[in-house]
């Protein structure tokens, strides 16, 4: 099979499953099915720093909380009638997804500069150490922070709401997920082969090279390590919603770490690759969740074996194509 | 301010402080020397403070307990060399960051499937009951006096080992030109299971003795695994001396940090802010700390090499 054969297939058992689970009336499979389709997006979004530009950061749960804690802190606001900031002019809280996304975003956006200005002047370790210092401040902080729950986490009473649509409703809620992949899918393969594309993926074989064609490295860097952190706060926003639940544990270093094994076991710098971690990580879950209490083991051990010996993840076996082109 | 309590907060402060040396001079002599980010040295404390606590509870002797610790972690830690990391040697960071990462959720689910989720408690020998008077000026608890000493006689033995030695000679070599010490006829896979051994053997001790202070469970590695890298990345990577002088820093800061900050802010705040606030400046104090070094001194405060 050719690798554009196994991202059809696999796209295609993604909007088709959850349809039919939705019409043998089984809506634990389509949330399972949203789980993947939330966690792959932000997979996507580390696999644009990660894959593409090589930059391996350690600390994607920032931005995933991130767009968690600003879905759940609005929606409680909103919920409880209490303004976000009273004052000259008193500022609602809010339930509509379509208001929520950008500012999870753009907040993720903004923590993104910062962390990538202070992060992109260090390399290799301590590139890794320092994003996973950033994630793990904003950990402690979530902690220790009574306003919104503190260790405890925020619930969101209701799901947040999409005009037109009922959002309680599995399959529907599915979707939107599922678009939002879709559309950010193409994005992301838009940018691939643009010229920033271009730009980036040399940086990632030969920073020295690309300075000396007259690119600014840091520039592109950066521009890449926001683009990623708002995809995974997106997905952060989701997943607030789909659990109906926001906790420190979404800023979590495992969170962090099962980001990128997305990634990996999908196979690095792939544009389909998250989506093939993901869904392998989510049939883990299940399957060897159901048969032992102790599936983590196994799913370690898939993981070292992937590292060890399928460099190309799981879509490399697939397709027959070891070697990342 | 309280001048004893003071005194008694920079004693936990050192205590932490030793404690993370032990962790921290394994992760950093195995970066130094193999170059390779270890995850699972969490796992390796861990896996200590269990042997540890079954040992102990069986034979009846703490001391018996913290042998078991030693032996038992320097022989997971030279497993894990051998079946796994030797692969990975050559490989970048981010196969050996998934790797062990990989490590760490095989040995958690591990120790949950042979000791269960309960955490164990681990008895400390009755001479170290109480407190002990120092200089008649404050009371503090023996068993802590104990592990700062135990911590203190252990990081001079790690010094004398690493600088006057044979082995450590050959460490160091093997540190500054990998290629060339095993050019120079030295057994270079097998230096570098021992340098593994070494540091696994030094994480579980640390796992030991900090596990009868707190409770002995799965997980309780990764925070102090987390600590350790901050360490590391502040004493710059590779050097034991940096290793030290960070974990003292580090130590201190998170101690007084939580001791102080509350206080000090209360001085220019609302005290109901200032309790909240204080709070939760302590606990990120020495990540903004590591940023703050990483900004100035990219390389750590003490870099390895040149």
């Amino acid at each position: 099979m050719s690798e554009k054969l196994v991202n059809r297939s696999m796209m295609a058992a993604l909007i088709l499953l959850p349809w039919l689970a939705h019409w043998l009336d089984e809506p634990y499979y389509v949330s399972l099915a949203t789980r993947v389709a939330i966690l792959a997006l932000a997979g996507v979004g580390l696999n644009l720093a990660l894959g593409l530009g090589g930059m391996i950061s350690f600390g994607h749960a920032a931005f995933f909380g991130l767009g968690g804690y600003v879905t759940g802190i609005l929606a409680s606001h909103a919920l409880n009638y209490e303004p976000l900031f009273s004052g000259f002019i008193d500022i609602p809280g809010t339930t509509q997804m379509l208001i929520i996304w950008p500012l999870a975003m753009f907040i993720a956006a903004i923590a993104a500069v910062f962390i990538g200005l202070l992060s992109l002047r260090t390399s290799g370790v301590y590139f890794i150490m320092i994003t996973l210092a950033f994630a793990q401040m904003i950990y402690y902080f979530s902690i220790s922070w009574p306003t919104y729950g503190g260790e405890d986490g925020l619930p969101i009473y209701i799901r947040n709401g999409f005009p037109g649509l009922n959002t309680l409703q599995p399959i529907q809620f599915f979707m939107i997920c599922c678009t939002l992949l879709l559309i950010t899918l193409w994005g992301v393969s838009r940018l691939k082969n643009s010229r920033f594309g271009n730009a980036l993926q040399a940086l990632r074989q030969n920073e020295t090279r690309v300075a000396a064609i007259g690119i600014s490295p840091l520039g592109i860097k950066l521009t890449a390590f926001v683009i990623s952190a708002t995809i995974t706060a997106l997905a952060g926003s989701l997943f607030a919603d789909l659990n109906r639940f926001v906790s420190p544990t979404m800023f979590s270093w495992h969170t962090s770490g099962e980001i990128m094994i997305f990634v990996i076991l999908g196979g690095l710098g792939r544009l389909y690759g998250p989506l093939a971690g993901a869904s392998l990580f989510i049939l883990c879950e299940a399957l060897l969740g159901g048969w032992t209490e102790y599936w983590q083991f196994f799913l370690g051990l898939l993981l070292l074996g992937v590292v060890l010996f399928a460099r190309g993840g799981l879509i490399g076996l697939l397709s027959g194509e070891p070697k990342n082109a | 301010m309280d001048v004893i309590l003071f005194l008694e907060q920079c004693l936990n402060g050192l205590q932490l402080g030793i404690m993370l040396f032990l962790m921290a001079a394994g992760l950093t002599l195995i970066f130094g020397v193999m170059g390779l980010i270890n995850l699972a040295h969490g796992s390796l404390y861990m896996i200590g403070a269990f042997a540890c606590a079954a040992v102990a509870t069986w034979s009846g002797s703490f001391a018996l307990g913290l042998l078991a610790s030693l032996v038992c972690a320097a022989a997971a830690g030279a497993l894990i060399e051998v079946g796994v990391m030797r692969r990975l040697y050559q490989r970048d960071h981010l196969d050996q960051v998934l790797a062990t990462f990989a490590l760490i959720l095989m040995c958690s689910e591990a120790m949950r499937w042979l000791f269960g989720s309960f955490p164990l408690y681990l008895d400390v020998p009755e001479v170290f009951y109480g407190a002990i008077d120092l200089f008649g000026v404050l009371q503090y608890s023996r068993y802590r006096l104990f592990i700062i000493v135990l911590g203190l006689l252990t990081a001079v033995g790690i010094y004398l080992l690493i600088s006057k030695t044979r082995v450590g000679m050959r460490i160091r070599a093997g540190a500054a030109d990998r290629q060339m010490t095993a050019a120079l006829g030295i057994n270079i896979s097998l230096l570098f299971t021992l340098v593994f051994a070494l540091g696994a053997a030094l994480a579980g001790f640390a796992g030991a003795l900090v596990g009868s202070i707190q409770s002995v469970e799965v997980g309780m590695g990764e925070p102090v695994l987390i600590l350790a890298f901050v360490v590391v990345v502040i004493g710059g990577i590779g050097s034991i001396r940096g290793a030290l002088i960070g974990a003292l820093i580090v130590g201190m800061v998170d101690t007084l940090g939580r001791g102080y900050l509350p206080q000090l802010l209360q001085l220019v705040l609302d005290p109901a802010v200032a309790n909240t606030l204080g709070a939760a400046l302590a606990s990120i104090a020495i990540y903004l700390l590591m940023i703050l070094i990483l900004i100035f001194k990219p390389q750590g405060l003490f870099p390895a090499h040149g």
